[in-house]
C-alpha cells in the first residue's frame, strides 16, 4: 500500500472535496441547459425506479413488520398496545422509510453507476465522448441524478406504504389489533411536519446517491481494480453521507415543528 | 504565471497550418513528459508521430483534442488557442476534429450504427439523412454488414475500421490516430494503413498518426491511393506525386526530427539511426 504524508493525504481530502462540488454543482446547472437528454433520463428512471422496486418492497415489507414486532412488547407493558400503528406509522415515514430506501438504492445503483461509468473511464469511452463533442456530465451524470432524485421520492413513499402494510398484518395477525384501530391511529398520529419530512429526506439522498456514485465513476483510475475500488468507496461514502445528512436534515425539520 | 500571447500583428496561419503546437511543456507529477514541443501540421498532410513507450505521442493527441492542457505553451487548432478555451467551446472545435483511439474506445453498449452515428445523433440530424450517412462511412470502411453488431461482436481489425467511420463521418479537418495499427497482424494492419492512405488522398484530411511502428510510415510516404483501381500503389516511378507525409520523433520530451522520409533517411544523429534501423 502506499504511503503519504498527511500533508499529501489533505491535499487529496480537499482536491476531492472540490471535484465532487464541482460535479454536483454543473449536474444541476445541466438541468436548466441545453441539450437536454430526455430517453436518458426515461431510461435511467426505469433502471433506478423500476429495477430497485423489488428491494425497496422488500425492505420496507419486513421493516414494518420489526417495528410492530418490537414496539408491541413495551406498548403492551403499559396497555397502550393499540398504539401500535401510530409508532409504526411514525416511524417508518420520518426515518426509517427515506433511511433505509435510500441504503437499498445506495447500494443497488451507486455501485451500479460507479461500475458503468468506471468501466467507461478506463477503456477510455468517457474521452472518446469528450472527443467527440458531447458533455459527459450533460449526457451521463445529469439523466442519473434527475431520475435518482425523482425515482427516490415515489419508492419512499412505496416503502412506507408498504411498511405501514407490514406492521398492520402483523398487528392484526399476531397481535390481534383491529384493523380500523390500526390505520386510524397510524393516519391521526401524522402531522404535516411528518409527512414533509419524510418526502424532503429521499430528494437530498437521492441526489447523495447519484452523485457520490457518478463521481467515484467518473474518477476511476487503474483498469478493473481501479472500477472495484470506486464501486466500493461509492456505496461506502454514500451511505455514510446518507447517515450523516440525516443527522442534519432531522435536527433541521423538527425544528420547523 | 501569465502565458505569452501571440502578438496582436501575427495571424496566426490557419488556411496553410490546422495544428500549431508552440513551445509547449507538460509534466505529470514529477515527470516532464513534454519539454518545449513545437511543431506545425500543414492542411493536407499526414504526420507520422514516432517514438519509444512513454515518449509523449499519444498525450500530444489528446492536448490537441483539450482532453489535457499542458503546463505552458500554445496549442492552435484550426486557429483557436485550446489551451485557454473553456470545455464548453471545446466541444464545438471538437466537431471539426476526428480522433481513432489506441483501444478504438466505442461504446460498447451501442451498435456499430449507433456509435459511428454518434454525433450525428446529438445534433439531432433527420433519421434518413443519419442512416444515409452511416451506410456511407462504413462502405467507406467495408464493414456494411456489421452495422447491427456490438463491439464485442467485433474483431480487433474491425473496430478500428468502426473508430475510422465513427471519426470521419463529420468529415473533419484534422484526424488523430493513436496506433491505429497497435496489436492488429500485418494484414489488418495493412488494411487500416490503406484506410488511412485512402482518407489522405480522397479527402484531402490532415492527420496526425501515433505508430510504433516504422513500416506504416513508410507505407504512408511511399505509397498513394488509386481512386480508379481502389487500391495502394507504390509511389515509385511517379515522382510527381506527392504523398504529404512527413515524420516526427519524440524522445526526452522534445522533439528530435521533424522532417520527409528522404531526410529521415540521410540522418545521421546516433539515436534516430538506431531508432530505424
Amino acid at each position: 500500500m502506499e504511503l503519504v504524508s498527511p500533508a499529501q493525504f489533505a491535499k487529496r481530502g480537499v482536491l476531492a472535496v472540490q471535484e465532487y462540488s464541482q460535479l454536483s454543482a454543473r449536474s444541476l446547472v445541466n438541468v436548466f441547459r441545453q441539450p437536454r437528454y430526455v430517453a436518458d433520463t426515461m431510461q435511467q428512471a426505469d433502471l433506478i425506479g423500476f429495477g430497485s422496486l423489488p428491494i425497496v418492497v422488500l425492505t420496507g415489507f419486513f421493516t414494518g413488520i420489526v417495528l410492530a414486532l418490537n414496539f408491541s412488547p413495551s406498548l403492551e407493558r403499559f396497555g397502550a398496545l393499540s398504539l401500535t400503528g401510530q409508532l409504526v406509522s411514525l416511524s417508518m415515514i420520518r426515518e426509517l422509510g427515506p433511511v433505509l430506501t435510500s441504503l437499498m438504492v445506495a447500494g443497488r445503483n451507486a455501485s451500479g453507476m460507479a461500475s458503468e461509468l468506471g468501466s467507461m473511464k478506463v477503456t477510455e469511452q468517457i474521452d472518446a465522448m469528450r472527443a467527440l463533442g458531447t458533455d459527459p456530465l450533460k449526457k451521463l451524470v445529469t439523466p442519473r441524478v434527475v431520475s435518482t432524485v425523482c425515482m427516490m421520492f415515489f419508492l419512499t413513499i412505496i416503502s412506507d406504504l408498504v411498511g405501514l402494510f407490514g406492521g398492520y398484518l402483523y398487528s392484526v395477525a399476531r397481535l390481534g389489533l383491529d384493523a380500523y384501530q390500526y390505520w386510524n391511529t397510524a393516519y391521526q398520529s401524522l402531522t404535516f411536519n411528518d409527512v414533509a419530512t419524510g418526502l424532503v429526506k429521499p430528494i437530498f439522498f437521492g441526489f447523495i446517491v447519484a452523485t457520490v456514485g457518478c463521481y467515484y465513476g467518473l474518477s476511476t483510475h487503474g483498469g478493473t481494480q481501479g472500477v472495484g475500488r470506486s464501486t466500493t468507496q461509492a456505496v461506502v461514502t454514500a451511505s455514510v453521507l446518507i447517515l450523516a445528512v440525516d443527522v442534519v436534515l432531522a435536527q433541521l425539520l423538527i425544528s420547523f415543528r | 504565471m501569465p502565458q505569452p500571447q501571440p502578438p496582436d500583428d501575427q495571424i496566426l496561419d490557419t488556411v496553410h497550418k490546422t495544428v500549431i503546437f508552440e513551445n509547449v511543456v507538460l509534466g505529470f507529477g514529477d515527470l516532464t513528459v513534454l519539454n518545449g514541443v513545437s511543431f506545425e501540421l500543414k492542411r493536407g498532410e499526414t504526420k507520422v508521430l514516432l517514438g519509444v513507450a512513454g515518449s509523449g505521442k499519444s498525450t500530444v493527441l489528446k492536448l490537441c483534442l483539450g482532453l489535457i492542457k499542458p503546463d505552458s505553451g500554445h496549442i492552435y487548432v484550426l486557429g483557436h488557442d485550446v489551451t485557454t478555451m473553456p470545455e464548453e467551446k471545446l466541444f464545438d472545435l471538437r466537431g471539426q476534429v476526428g480522433i481513432v483511439f489506441q483501444e478504438s474506445a466505442l461504446f460498447d453498449s451501442l451498435t456499430v450504427r449507433e456509435n459511428v452515428a454518434f454525433r450525428l445523433t446529438e445534433e439531432k440530424l433527420p433519421e434518413q439523412e443519419v442512416d444515409a450517412r452511416v451506410r456511407e462511412v462504413l462502405r467507406f470502411v467495408e464493414l456494411e454488414d456489421a452495422i447491427d453488431k456490438f463491439p464485442s461482436e467485433l474483431s480487433g481489425g474491425m473496430r478500428r475500421r468502426v473508430g475510422i467511420a465513427r471519426a470521419i463521418i463529420t468529415h473533419p479537418e484534422v484526424l488523430l490516430y493513436d496506433s491505429p495499427t497497435g496489436g492488429l497482424d500485418p494484414i489488418t494492419s495493412t488494411t487500416i494503413i490503406e484506410l488511412i492512405m485512402k482518407q489522405r488522398d480522397v479527402s484531402k484530411t490532415s492527420a496526425l498518426l501515433v505508430s510504433h511502428r516504422l513500416q506504416d510510415g513508410f507505407m504512408l510516404a511511399s505509397h498513394y491511393y488509386d481512386t480508379e483501381t481502389n487500391r495502394m500503389q507504390a509511389v515509385d516511378g511517379r515522382p510527381m506525386r506527392d504523398v504529404h507525409t512527413s515524420f516526427m520523433i519524440l524522445h526526452g520530451g522534445k522533439v528530435i526530427f521533424d522532417g520527409t522520409a528522404l531526410e529521415l533517411g540521410r540522418v545521421q544523429d546516433p539515436y534516430i539511426r538506431e531508432y530505424i534501423s
